[in-house]
């Protein structure tokens, strides 16, 4: 796993990373914990959490490598390692409704710029965005988010690149596989081949892949 | 005398028509899927990518892959599917979802709601929030205490609190009322029973009116 990083120009300092997972399901733990261990600065984190707990996501945030979180919801039951660093300042955070969030992401990897909705609309996480009244309700304009990296969990992944996923562990993956330059993924189980009529995530949008056999 | 969270909580289960499409949030409202009557078929959604979201997992059947947003694990029934988070939302802000429960620090006549965001130094955390009440068809909340608890009404004129969505809720649950969100304002359907209108009033900060047919509720002191 560590070759796999380490030859990935787009794991720089300042890259926006992005970190499916919801909860404990889909989060590429060990592709994170890899990560933190390049000890790199600055970087922009886009997940739906911090983590819930001293691990994965919430250890890359503990190491200080995250100068940014991204998210819909930075609170953890089991881990006040976010809540530290937000309180004394020390890390920033752009919350963002978790709905928004996810068509942003696709958007993101669907060439799309920019699109209307009226979440949040009145709301303070309006903010200075653009405003726009259609067929007599008001939206908001949200842009698209990329990333330079993504770090997927799936279930399983062929050699052409081709991920299914488990249950609700899909959430966010399909979408941030689409919007990274470079997506990484971890799977439980490397096959030679799947059936192309389940497959969820095409090929095209995975760069490499790693089999993992822990725990998660 | 008060209504009790699972009197609460079986009053929504008693108004959501069978077969609707429904969104419990985290918390209280997550109480209404147990008093949905067993003999129809209702589909409950889950943002983190579900439906047809059965009860909680046994604890020797837990599947950490399968969990609500409440980050439980809990079942899957016959008929349900998962998708990924953007075709979730995509049944919520694309009016798919006829109705999301959830709870709330404040709700305006107007219909605003505030229930993300309280002073302090802690991150704010939206969540689904923003997206559930824009988007689903209808939106109830569910207030298990009509008043905070310093005794400031929670039903109030206009939000204090930083808002969540602006005049999208169309019914409050409380545990002394059922009020609906309507063009001419609020009004009451449903009153538990020793109360009067003018204390109902008393611990409501904007003001009320009384359906003709206005129910008397007895709880069940379950």
């Amino acid at each position: 796993m560590t070759d796999m990083i380490a030859d990935c120009p787009d794991l720089k300092d300042g890259a926006t990373i992005l970190i499916g997972g919801f909860g404990d399901a889909g989060v590429a733990l060990e592709l994170i914990e890899t990560v933190r261990d390049l000890n790199l600065r600055n970087l922009t984190v886009v997940s739906n959490g911090v983590g819930s707990g001293e691990y994965g996501l919430g250890l890359l945030i503990q190491s200080g490598s995250v100068g940014k979180m991204v998210c819909s919801y930075p609170r953890s039951s089991n881990s006040s390692i976010f809540e530290k660093l937000y309180v004394g300042g020390n890390i920033d955070l752009d919350v963002v409704p978790q709905g928004t969030m996810a068509e942003r992401l696709r958007a993101g990897g669907a060439g799309i710029p920019a699109f209307y909705t009226a979440t949040a609309y009145g709301t303070p996480l309006q903010a200075e965005k653009e405003t726009r009244e259609f067929d007599g309700r008001n939206y908001i304009m949200e842009r698209a988010i990329k990333g330079d990296v993504a770090l997927i969990q799936a279930a399983a992944g062929d050699r052409w690149g081709n991920l299914t996923y488990s249950k609700t562990a899909r959430n966010f993956n399909p979408l941030m596989a689409m919007a990274a330059s470079t997506t990484l993924v971890q799977v439980r189980h490397f096959v030679d081949k799947i059936d192309p009529e389940i497959v969820v995530t095409p090929g095209i949008f995975v760069d490499r892949i790693i089999e993992t056999k822990e725990n998660n | 005398m008060k209504l009790s969270s699972t009197d609460i909580a079986r009053r929504v289960a008693g108004d959501i028509a069978e077969g609707s499409y429904v969104n419990l949030g985290i918390g209280m409202p997550m109480l209404v899927a147990e008093f949905l009557p067993n003999d129809l078929e209702f589909v409950l959604h889950t943002e983190n990518g579900m439906l047809g979201m059965g009860p909680r997992a046994s604890e020797d059947k837990e599947d950490w892959d399968l969990i609500n947003a409440g980050k439980q694990a809990v079942t899957i029934l016959p008929g349900g599917s998962f998708f990924h988070h953007a075709d979730s939302f995509a049944m919520i802000r694309g009016g798919h979802i006829d109705i999301s429960v959830l709870g709330a620090y404040e709700v305006a006549a107007n219909g605003d709601i505030a229930n993300w965001s309280l002073p302090g130094p802690k991150p704010p955390a939206v969540g689904g929030a923003m997206d559930l009440v824009a988007g689903a068809k209808q939106v109830w909340v569910i207030l298990a205490s009509h008043v905070a608890k310093q005794g400031a009404p929670k039903v109030v004129e206009r939000c204090s609190l930083p808002l969540t969505g602006v005049a999208c809720v169309d019914r409050i649950y409380s545990d002394l009322a059922t009020i609906e969100v309507t063009p001419d304002g609020l009004v009451v359907k449903a009153i538990v029973s020793g109360l009067t209108e003018e204390d109902l009033r008393s611990k409501t900060g904007t003001s009320l009116s009384f359906a003709q047919d206005c129910l008397i509720l007895t709880p069940d002191g379950s």
